[in-house]
C-alpha cells in the first residue's frame, strides 16, 4: 500500500500536478500579503500606520480586498471595444502568473524517497523563456489602453509600450553579461554555478564572482526591472496627475485586480530572476556550519521580540496578537533545527529572504523617489543606460575569455 | 469495431503542407487587403510559413543551418518592420490614408 | 502525444491565419498574427528548434508585432472600409486557392514519399549553444553583414521618422 502510494507519487504528472498547486497556492497568497506589505512599510516610511483594521495590524486585509473586489460590479463601458476590453487584463496576468514556472527555488530534494528538484520545469532555455513572457506582457497593457477608446488610456498604453521596449534592451543586455561567467540559459545551472566560496567566506555570487565581478550589471538589471514592471519611478503608463489612472482607468472589479495583480507578479517574477542571476540564488552568505543556524536566529529573535512587545502592550489587542506571533516564529524557528527538514527549509530560507529584500527594495523605492518626466525616462533609456549594458558586457566578456 | 489507433507523430510532409497554407493565406491577405499596414503584415506571414519550411528541412537533415536562415530572416524582418513602418507613418502624415488603392500617385 | 500537439497548434496557425486576411480592423489582423507566430513556436518546439522558437517570441511576437500593434495605435487606423473588389472576385480566388494548396499538398506528398515521422526529442541539435557556434564559425560573414544591415534599418528610421527641420 506504502509503496504503491508512493509510485504513484513519483508518477511525472501527478508529482507535477502536486507541486504546480503548491507553487500556485503560494504565489497567490504572496501576491496577496505584498499588497499588504506595500501598504504597511510605505505608511511607515511616511508616519502613518497603514491598514489595522480587519484583523490584527490589518493582517486579513488583503482577504477583505479580495472579496472587495470580487463582488463589486463588474462595469462594462458602453464605448469600448468589448472583445478586447476583455481580453486584455487577462492576457496581462496569463503571462505574468507564467513566468513562475521556470523559476527554481532550491535545489533536487528527496522527500520519502522520490528525488525531485523544487522547481515546476527546468528549461535549458529558461532566461529566453522569461524574456519572451515580459515581451508577451507588453500586449496586455498595449490593449487595455487602446480598447478602452479613452484618450488618457491611449497615451497611457502607448507609452508603456514604447518603455517597455526601449527598457527591455538594457535588461537583456544586463542579463546576458552573468549568462557568460555561468555559460548556461537554464536558471537551474545558472544558480548552481554560483555555488562555493573564494578565499573560504566570499561567496561566488555573479555579483562577487571573479574575474568579472556584476554588481554593475545588478544594479542596471533592477532599474530595467523597474521599469519593466510599470513602478515608481518609471510608472509613467499610470502617472495619475496627467492620465487619470492611464491604461487601467476604465477598469474595474476583477479586471482591474487582474492588472494589479500581473504587476505585483511581474515584480516577484524580476526579483526571483536578480537572485537567480546575482545574489546566488538558494545559496547561502556564509560557509556552510554557520549558515545552518541563521535562519533558526533570525527567527528566535523575531520571536523573541514579539513576545517583549506582547509584554508591554502598546495597544488592546497586542496583548494577545503579540505572543501568538511569537510563538510561531519560535516554532518555525525551531523547525529549521530538524535535520529531515533541513535541506528543503535551509535553500527556501535562503532564496526567500533574498527575494523578500529585494521586493522591500521596490516598495522603498516607491515610498521614497518621485516620477520622471517622459522625455527624461526615454533619454535616460537610450542615452544612459544601453550604451552603459554594452560597454558592461563587453568588459565583461573580455575578462572572462581572457582569464577564465 | 475496434478502436481507430491515434496516430502518435505525424510524418514531415504535414509540416510543409501547413506551411504552404499559411503562405498561400498570406498571398490572399496580400492581394485582397487595402490596408497598408494589414498589407505589411500578410507579408510577415508569408516570412513566417518560409521560416517553417526552413526548420522542417533543418529536421530531416539533422542539421542546424535551417535554423540559421531562420534566424537572418528574422533579423532581416526586424529592420524591414522598422524602415517600412517609418515609412507608412510618413505616408500616413502627408496622405491622411493608409489604403493603397489612394495612394497612387508619386507627387502629392 | 506529438500528433496531438501538431494538429491542435496546425489549426490555431491557420485559423489565425486565415483571421489575419479576414478581419477588418488591423487590431484584430495584428493579434491573430501573433497568435500565429506563438503557434509557430510551439511547433518549432516540436521539431526541436529551441532557439529558434524562443528568438520567434522574443523577436517576432514581442518586438516587431508590437511595434506593429503601437503604429496602428498611434494612427488611430480604423476598420477598413469593405473592399470594393466585389464577390466575383471572391468566387474566382477561391477555387484557385484551394486548387494551388491542392497541387502543392499533391507536390509534397510525391516528392517525400517516405517522409520521416517527427518525434519530438530526436533532433536535439537545435539548442542555443549548436546555433551560437553555428553563427559564429561557418556564418560569421552573413551575421556581420546582418549586423550593418540593422544600423542601416536603424538610421533609415530614424531619418524617415524624424519631424521636420524649418
Amino acid at each position: 500500500m506504502n509503496v504503491d502510494l508512493i509510485s504513484i507519487l513519483g508518477n511525472f504528472y501527478v508529482l507535477t500536478l502536486i507541486k504546480l498547486g503548491l507553487v500556485a497556492g503560494v504565489l497567490l497568497t504572496a501576491l496577496a500579503y505584498l499588497q499588504w506589505i506595500e501598504r504597511k512599510v510605505i505608511a511607515h516610511i511616511q508616519l502613518r500606520v497603514g491598514p489595522t483594521r480587519v484583523g490584527p495590524h490589518g493582517l486579513l486585509q488583503p482577504l477583505a480586498d479580495t472579496i472587495k473586489l470580487l463582488t463589486k460590479e463588474d462595469l462594462m463601458p458602453s464605448h469600448v471595444n468589448k472583445f478586447f476590453y476583455v481580453l486584455a487584463p487577462m492576457v496581462a496576468v496569463f503571462f505574468a502568473l507564467s513566468a513562475i514556472a521556470v523559476i527554481p527555488f532550491g535545489p533536487k530534494i528527496n522527500v520519502f524517497g522520490i528525488e525531485t528538484y523544487m522547481q515546476l520545469s527546468d528549461l535549458n532555455i529558461g532566461i529566453l523563456f522569461l524574456l519572451a513572457l515580459s515581451g508577451m506582457g507588453v500586449y496586455g497593457i498595449a490593449l487595455a489602453g487602446w480598447s478602452s477608446n479613452n484618450k488618457y488610456s491611449l497615451i497611457g498604453g502607448l507609452r508603456s509600450s514604447a518603455q517597455m521596449i526601449s527598457y527591455e534592451l538594457p535588461m537583456a543586455l544586463a542579463i546576458a553579461s552573468p549568462l557568460l561567467l555561468a555559460g548556461s540559459l537554464s536558471l537551474r545551472e545558472i544558480a548552481e554555478s554560483q555555488a562555493g566560496f573564494m578565499l573560504g567566506f566570499i561567496p561566488r555570487w555573479s555579483i562577487f564572482q571573479m574575474p568579472a565581478p556584476q554588481l554593475m550589471a545588478f544594479v542596471l538589471f533592477m532599474i530595467a526591472g523597474f521599469a519593466e514592471t510599470n513602478r515608481i519611478p518609471f510608472d509613467l503608463p499610470e502617472a495619475e496627475n496627467e492620465l487619470v489612472a492611464g491604461f487601467h482607468t476604465e477598469y474595474s472589479s476583477m479586471k482591474f485586480a487582474s492588472f494589479f495583480m500581473a504587476e505585483y507578479a511581474n515584480m516577484v517574477t524580476i526579483c526571483c530572476l536578480a537572485t537567480l542571476l546575482f545574489l546566488g540564488g538558494w545559496y547561502p552568505i556564509v560557509p556552510s556550519p554557520v549558515a545552518d543556524y541563521i535562519p533558526t536566529l533570525v527567527h528566535l529573535a523575531g520571536g523573541g521580540m514579539l513576545i517583549f512587545h506582547g509584554l508591554q502592550p502598546a495597544r488592546k489587542w497586542d496583548k494577545y496578537t503579540m505572543p501568538v506571533f511569537g510563538v510561531a516564529f519560535l516554532a518555525v524557528g525551531l523547525l529549521f533545527l530538524v535535520p529531515f527538514l533541513q535541506p528543503i527549509l535551509l535553500p527556501l530560507f535562503w532564496f526567500i529572504s533574498k527575494v523578500g529584500i529585494l521586493l522591500f527594495l521596490f516598495i522603498w523605492v516607491r515610498a521614497t523617489l518621485p516620477r520622471f518626466r517622459y522625455d527624461q525616462l526615454m533619454h535616460f533609456a537610450w542615452a544612459f543606460m544601453f550604451p552603459v549594458s554594452v560597454v558592461h558586457l563587453f568588459v565583461t566578456a573580455f575578462l572572462v575569455a581572457l582569464l577564465k | 469495431m475496434p478502436p481507430i489507433p491515434l496516430p502518435t507523430a505525424v510524418p514531415l510532409t504535414y509540416y510543409l503542407i501547413l506551411s504552404a497554407i499559411l503562405f498561400a493565406l498570406g498571398v490572399a491577405g496580400f492581394l485582397f487587403r487595402k490596408s497598408l499596414i494589414t498589407v505589411f503584415m500578410s507579408i510577415e506571414l508569408m516570412l513566417n510559413a518560409v521560416n517553417l519550411t526552413f526548420v522542417t528541412f533543418s529536421y530531416q537533415h539533422k542539421q542546424v543551418d535551417g535554423h540559421l536562415f531562420t534566424f537572418f530572416v528574422m533579423v532581416v524582418a526586424a529592420a524591414e518592420a522598422a524602415v517600412g513602418l517609418a515609412i507608412i507613418l510618413t505616408v500616413f502624415k502627408n496622405r491622411g490614408t493608409l489604403a493603397v488603392d489612394e495612394i497612387d500617385s508619386l507627387k502629392l | 502525444m506529438d500528433a496531438i500537439l501538431f494538429f491542435l497548434f496546425a489549426a490555431i496557425a491557420v485559423v489565425s491565419a486565415i483571421n489575419v486576411v479576414v478581419q477588418r480592423h488591423p487590431i484584430s489582423s495584428a493579434l491573430s498574427l501573433v497568435g500565429v507566430m506563438g503557434s509557430l513556436a510551439v511547433l518549432y518546439l516540436l521539431l526541436g528548434a529551441e532557439f529558434i522558437a524562443a528568438a520567434q517570441m522574443i523577436v517576432y511576437a514581442g518586438a516587431i508585432m508590437v511595434l506593429f500593434v503601437f503604429v496602428i495605435m498611434l494612427l488611430n487606423a480604423g476598420a477598413e472600409k469593405s473592399p470594393r473588389k466585389g464577390w466575383i472576385l471572391t468566387a474566382v480566388a477561391m477555387p484557385l486557392l484551394v486548387l494551388f494548396l491542392g497541387m502543392v499538398s499533391y507536390i509534397i506528398q510525391r516528392g517525400f514519399p517516405n517522409a520521416p515521422l517527427v518525434v519530438f526529442g530526436q533532433f536535439t541539435g537545435g539548442s542555443p549553444k549548436d546555433v551560437g557556434m553555428a553563427l559564429f564559425t561557418r556564418y560569421l560573414l552573413p551575421f556581420e553583414i546582418t549586423s550593418v544591415l540593422i544600423l542601416i534599418a536603424i538610421i533609415g528610421a530614424v531619418v524617415l521618422a524624424r519631424k521636420e527641420m524649418e
